[in-house]
């Protein structure tokens, strides 16, 4: 087949039925999205709504079939704010293991 | 101090509003993966450059959490009640939600009305755009592969997995979303609704019925 689409291009294709599944969003998730609300607003303006869309989409195939919603919103959110010098590579890294520190896990 | 009664050492905490302190995951006894970290750690990091503060951050998850389809609902019910809003409501929905005191927020939503010829049915095949200022968040099977695969494709057969089964001779019309350009759907009024109050007819729309994959209850038991 030479589809020659994106992987989030999808409008179309074939698949299975459509499983009738919804949760009430967990905390991590809301606050993801009140993150995004916040740095799109005109205070800020830090993030566009195609933006985020263009960093989802970046993520690659790979990433985009193995993360959940949220976890691509975030992910994207972060390469958004590294590219755009918000935060440094270095300062996300330490503050990340430093979070993780805190909660005791073990790193992953 | 005109901060709240947290102290230093747990401001960074304040982040979360569900669970002040001790710090504890979403989840109890389920370590947080490395995306919820991600997620905590962007968040200090904002707060702490003064990007976003732990106010905002909180104000901004207490207004998610106040726009829920209910907001769609009361217009689709004033619509019913009054052709002159209806009109108003499909030539510009910003406007005529004002008249209900609603803000609907920047991005254009368009008001697609069904009828006894034409069904509506909204789906983002690219992502996930939604008229979230109308219905809240969009609900997991909205986002997932298969609704926006077919819902453009094969429409009458991803209604009827709803349970929604139109006679052959509705024609189907489906907008796909874009982050610029949103739709609801505004369902057509029950037969023998005739009776009921505005807010008794707000209670017949139902979320689903404004994307399009139901339709609402009749007024009578069904």
């Amino acid at each position: 087949m030479t589809d020659r689409r994106r992987h989030h291009d999808m409008g179309g294709l074939e698949d299975g039925p459509v499983e009738n599944k919804e949760h009430n969003s967990e905390p991590w998730e809301k606050r993801v999205d009140a993150i995004r609300s916040l740095l799109s607003d005109e205070k800020r303006n830090l993030l566009s709504v195609d933006e985020l869309r263009r960093g989802i989409e970046d993520l690659g195939a790979d990433a985009y079939d193995r993360y959940n919603y949220y976890e691509r919103w975030m992910a994207a959110m972060s390469n958004i704010l590294l590219q755009k010098n918000v935060l440094s590579v270095d300062e996300l890294g330490r503050k990340m293991a430093e979070v993780e520190a805190r909660q005791g896990n073990k790193p992953i | 101090m005109s901060d709240h009664h947290h102290g230093h050492s747990h401001g960074v905490y304040d982040v979360d509003p569900l669970h002040h302190h001790p710090p504890q995951p979403d989840l109890e006894d389920t370590p947080l993966t490395h995306h919820q970290i991600m997620q905590m750690a962007v968040a200090e990091l904002l707060i702490e450059k003064e990007i976003i503060s732990a106010e905002e951050l909180r104000k901004e998850i207490d207004f998610m959490d106040s726009i829920t389809p209910v907001r769609g609902s009361k217009l689709v019910a004033r619509a019913w009640t009054d052709n002159g809003f209806k009109d108003r409501l499909i030539a510009d929905s910003k406007a005529a939600a004002t008249e209900l005191d609603m803000d609907i927020g920047p991005i254009p939503i368009l008001v697609m009305e069904n009828t006894p010829q034409v069904h509506n049915l909204i789906v983002c095949t690219l992502c996930s755009c939604y008229p979230r200022m109308l219905l809240g968040i969009p609900p997991d099977w909205y986002k997932s592969r298969s609704y926006r695969r077919r819902a453009i494709s094969e429409p009458r057969k991803v209604l009827s997995e709803f349970g929604t089964d139109l006679s052959n001779d509705v024609q189907i019309k489906v907008h796909d979303s874009t982050a610029d350009m949103r739709y609801m759907v505004l369902p057509m009024r029950p037969e023998g609704s005739d009776d009921m109050s505005e807010e008794d007819l707000a209670g017949l729309v139902t979320r689903d019925c404004m994307i399009g994959v139901a339709l609402p209850g009749s007024a009578s038991a069904s």
